[in-house]
């Protein structure tokens, strides 16, 4: 088998495993980045989104090959020591009851703000209809998201000065 | 092979002891009840019956140990801000230890039954004001003054006349010598002077919930550790005829193929052919390589229409009596004012998103365990059967659960775990796919249900009959001739809080072999829809207001005593009032609503809490419910953490509502036709209603919290669907094909 290579939270990785193997456990299993979560295998609840070049991906459906050459980007690399304003209002609102599905909520909303730095209700809908939640934190969901929103740095010089320079932060937020 | 349940055994009393670890640290132990044991009321003695600790060390450092299970409810807030309270120390600075599973130690270790909180109330007080007369005690020996002239604050004992100060660090020694006073018999602390309980705080375990850190059973790394999935046969009761293993086997990165054993009663796996490879990623391919036939045993022809038959067939047939007050024959022969509907309710999984786990290792002379569990102790029960080790070498760590519902309180997915670790000598994680949690689950009972009841002349509720049946849980637990099936399956039916002079209530149980448990709120998740939509077809068919129907059935005040388990808490039928009457009040009760729109009401009793919700629904012409707005009224007895309790209401809501709109696990063949989120959908953001939750203030002792919000929700949407369309819902899930305008 030749080896897959591409960039995980700004680090360069290298597996060697079948290229059909889907990311999702080549990011547990093989890299030890268990922040990402398997929920379905089919892509129908989120628990396993990741950021692949910036944009939110099902890494459960998610071939391995498909990541070669790119950047990958999970929870763990999302911002260093909690500082994205994501997870902040995530704590503020107490959003997690069990907090399996959260990673992928929070990939999938920084996402959308990365998109859209001011969601409305109906793009919060939108955007994170793919993500499941058991215990139901969706309320809490959609208040942290308005809530980061409103503190989401604004780009700007003097905000891209203070942000974080790896690569996580690029497709993360709001520097783009 | 079957197992020996000797969890349920363990009998326990109250029992104190302080232990001096030498002069550095002040431990107190304490006993926690958990649910099953508090009902029991076991008086026997137990060899060392502690299952909570409290720790102080020379430093200050107090330590909560734990034997609770952690599952999204917060118990790693709650409960040491009651410890807090009473200790008067910082509530931030009390660190939470997850307790060892030490059944001869810690005795039943089990978290469930919306008991955390309601149950470690007045235990987690006591201690904690133990601890702070012991600490005050030492101060004022030491400083040769009278207790009387001393006060806490802060982690500290002070010394009012002089401001003298010892930290509790510095006290710990001179305490740890003295004895723990009789629990009963210390001062809690008035109720008033509160300032912990009764704010909202923030949990401790949340930051590591948004970064990725927590670690969930299905995160556990060990190292050597392999990765094992099973095939099973997807008829409950089937087993491997044969199979070949050679695809699987030749792929690289398979290690092995093992064949586990069903194993019976105790935990009720399916057996089947376990594939252990290098990844999880390649332990599903070796599955997928696997040439199985199946042998699909007894249970081959069952199907859901053919336990709707049976249901129909029973209810028609007079079941047991449970209970019977006056005479309802003869009251509703004669009456010219009758109802009699039937309802029916679908199986359900509890389609948790972290899918059934367990990382095992067991070895020749020992055994550790890394579970996702609600039952560490059973769990180490049965392992230590399996692997043959004596109890002291088994070691279970409990892990964090994503969701458990009462899902995890079965042991099946430990023990196929630790079939296979026993098997290939080695760690090796277990991991269920979303289809094996969906196709073998412990379903939440399938019901039918009738009632009858006749109105006399002033619209008031002269006579009720109420026949259950259902797959009940305690027959497939215990099949035996003493077994009762009616005894998880009766909820409040038993402690119907509606006045009426003649009452009968009774049960019949329907054989399935599908397997089937405890499931959010267990029988009152379908006790709940039954009773408050007939309750409000009495009402329209009394033309009376909903929510004045119930008020008026629920005078004269009175508390309601459960005619099947007498012990229960009686149901104090104005607690029930006054929450129907805030939660109406708070959502505009009364005010007149657009056109396809409607508003209903429910309220129940469970778990001793009080909950009613008041539901506000748009009905499509294409029949499709839209659930705009949730109002939820709670009395829960004092809160602890009010967000806390807010958190398990929208939560127990929303779960409520995957259920009530889509839930359905249907049989075909003896095996689960869904599998995954495609075909058991649940509530995702865009079907996100409002939802309020008010909490009615109250200084009666905590109740439960993680699941009384389930039962009201179901009728409160059928309610007010009613209220939209004039159609009413008796078969869960609800169906927009029969609520299509025509």
């Amino acid at each position: 088998m030749a080896p897959i290579s591409f960039q995980v939270n700004g680090k360069p990785q290298s597996v060697e495993v079948s290229p059909e193997t889907p990311l999702l456990w080549v990011l547990r299993d093989n890299l030890n980045l268990t922040g990402t979560k398997f929920g379905c295998g089919i892509a129908e609840c989120g628990a396993c989104t990741v950021h692949l070049d910036g944009k939110p991906t099902r890494s459960c459906v998610t071939p391995v090959s498909n990541a070669a050459g790119k950047n990958v980007t999970t929870i763990e690399g999302l911002s260093p020591g909690r500082t994205h304003p994501l997870q902040i209002a995530w704590i503020a609102e107490q959003v997690p009851q069990c907090g399996y599905c959260q990673s992928g909520q929070i990939m999938a909303a920084a996402a959308l703000l990365a998109r859209k730095p001011n969601p409305t209700d109906a793009d919060i809908d939108a955007a994170m209809n793919g993500n499941i939640c058991r215990c139901g934190t969706y309320q809490r969901i959609r208040r942290a998201i308005h809530r980061a929103a409103a503190q989401m740095p604004k780009p700007s010089p003097a905000a891209a000065d203070s942000m974080p320079r790896n690569g996580a932060r690029k497709s993360a937020g709001g520097a783009r | 092979m079957s197992l020996t349940n000797t969890s349920s055994a363990f009998t326990r009393r109250k029992f104190l002891k302080a232990s001096t670890a030498g002069g550095a640290a002040l431990v107190i132990g304490f006993y926690l009840p958990s649910l099953a044991n508090a009902q029991q009321q076991q008086e026997e003695p137990h060899p060392n019956p502690f299952n909570a600790w409290v720790r102080i060390d020379r430093n200050g450092q107090v330590t909560l140990t734990l034997a609770r299970s952690e599952m999204g409810q917060g118990v790693t807030a709650s409960l040491p801000m009651i410890l807090a309270e009473e200790l008067d120390v910082d509530w931030a600075a009390v660190h939470v230890e997850q307790a060892a599973t030490k059944p001869d130690l810690y005795g039943d270790q089990g978290t469930g039954g919306s008991y955390s909180v309601h149950g470690s109330w007045t235990p987690l007080r006591q201690a904690g004001a133990a601890a702070r007369q012991m600490l005050v005690a030492a101060a004022a020996e030491s400083w040769h003054v009278n207790v009387d002239t001393c006060t806490t604050k802060e982690g500290s004992v002070w010394h009012g006349p002089r401001q003298r100060e010892l930290k509790y660090g510095e006290l710990v020694e001179r305490a740890s010598k003295m004895s723990v006073p009789d629990f009963k018999k210390v001062t809690l602390k008035n109720p008033d002077n509160f300032t912990i309980v009764g704010k909202s705080l923030p949990r401790a375990d949340i930051p590591s919930k948004v970064d990725g850190s927590a670690i969930f059973g299905i995160d556990v790394r060990v190292p050597g550790m392999l990765y094992a999935v099973v095939a099973r046969c997807p008829t409950f009761g089937g087993k491997a005829a044969k199979f070949d293993a050679a695809k699987a086997k030749a792929i690289p990165g398979v290690r092995h193929v093992v064949e586990i054993e069903a194993v019976g009663p105790g935990a009720h796996t399916a057996g089947g052919i376990a594939v252990v490879a290098e990844t999880t990623a390649i332990a599903l391919q070796g599955r997928e390589a696997l040439e199985i036939t199946w042998d699909r045993g007894p249970n081959a022809n069952e199907s859901s229409d053919s336990l709707r038959q049976q249901f129909q067939s029973l209810v028609e047939k007079p079941g047991k009596v449970i209970a019977s007050a006056g005479d309802f024959d003869a009251v509703f022969a004669g009456s010219s004012s009758k109802m009699d509907a039937t309802y029916e309710l679908p199986f359900l999984a509890h389609a948790t998103m972290e899918p059934m786990n367990c990382t095992v290792d067991v070895r020749p002379d020992r055994a550790e365990v890394w579970a996702p569990t609600q039952g560490p102790d059973w769990i180490h029960d049965v392992v230590t059967q399996i692997a043959g080790v004596p109890p002291d070498k088994v070691v279970v760590h409990t892990i964090l659960m994503g969701g458990a519902f009462g899902r995890r309180y079965q042991a099946d997915y430990a023990v196929e775990a630790a079939q296979v670790s026993k098997a290939v000598g080695k760690p090796i994680q277990l991991v269920w796919t979303r289809e094996d949690d969906m196709q073998h689950d412990f379903y939440r009972p399938a019901t039918c249900q009738r009632v009858q009841a006749a109105l006399d002349a002033q619209g008031r509720i002269a006579a009720w009959r109420h026949l259950i049946t259902s797959t009940s849980i305690r027959a497939f637990w215990d099949p035996s001739d003493r077994a009762k099936p009616e005894g998880q399956e009766l909820g409040e039916s038993a402690q119907l809080p509606y006045a009426t002079p003649n009452f009968r209530l009774e049960y019949s149980p329907a054989a399935s072999g599908v397997p089937r448990a405890w499931w959010r709120s267990v029988e009152d998740s379908m006790n709940g829809f039954v009773l408050e939509s007939f309750v409000d077809e009495l009402a329209a068919s009394a033309k009376a207001d909903p929510l004045a129907f119930r008020l008026s059935h629920l005078d004269p005040p009175r508390r309601v005593a459960d005619y099947h388990s007498p012990n229960a808490t009686p149901l104090d039928t104005q607690r029930l009032k006054a929450v129907a009457q805030l939660a109406a009040a708070k959502s505009g009760w009364g005010k007149p609503m657009p056109a396809g729109c409607g508003r209903g009401i429910a309220c129940y009793f469970s778990f001793d809490s009080y909950v009613a919700q008041v539901a506000e629904v748009t009905v499509g012409k294409d029949g499709k419910v839209k659930v705009d707005r949730v109002v939820c009224a709670v009395d829960c007895g004092r809160a602890v953490n009010p967000d806390g309790v807010a958190a398990q209401m929208e939560g127990a809501i929303v779960y409520a509502l995957s259920a009530a709109l889509m839930g359905e696990i249907t049989i075909a063949g003896g095996a689960v036709k869904q599998g995954n989120w495609d075909d058991y959908p649940v509530l995702r953001m865009r079907d996100m209603p409002v939802v309020e939750v008010h909490i009615v203030p109250s200084s009666e002792p905590p109740s439960g919290c993680g699941e009384p919000a389930v039962p009201p929700l179901a009728p409160a949407v059928a309610n007010a669907i009613f209220a939209a369309t004039g159609k009413r819902i008796r078969r869960l899930p609800i169906r927009p094909a029969d609520l299509r305008s025509t």
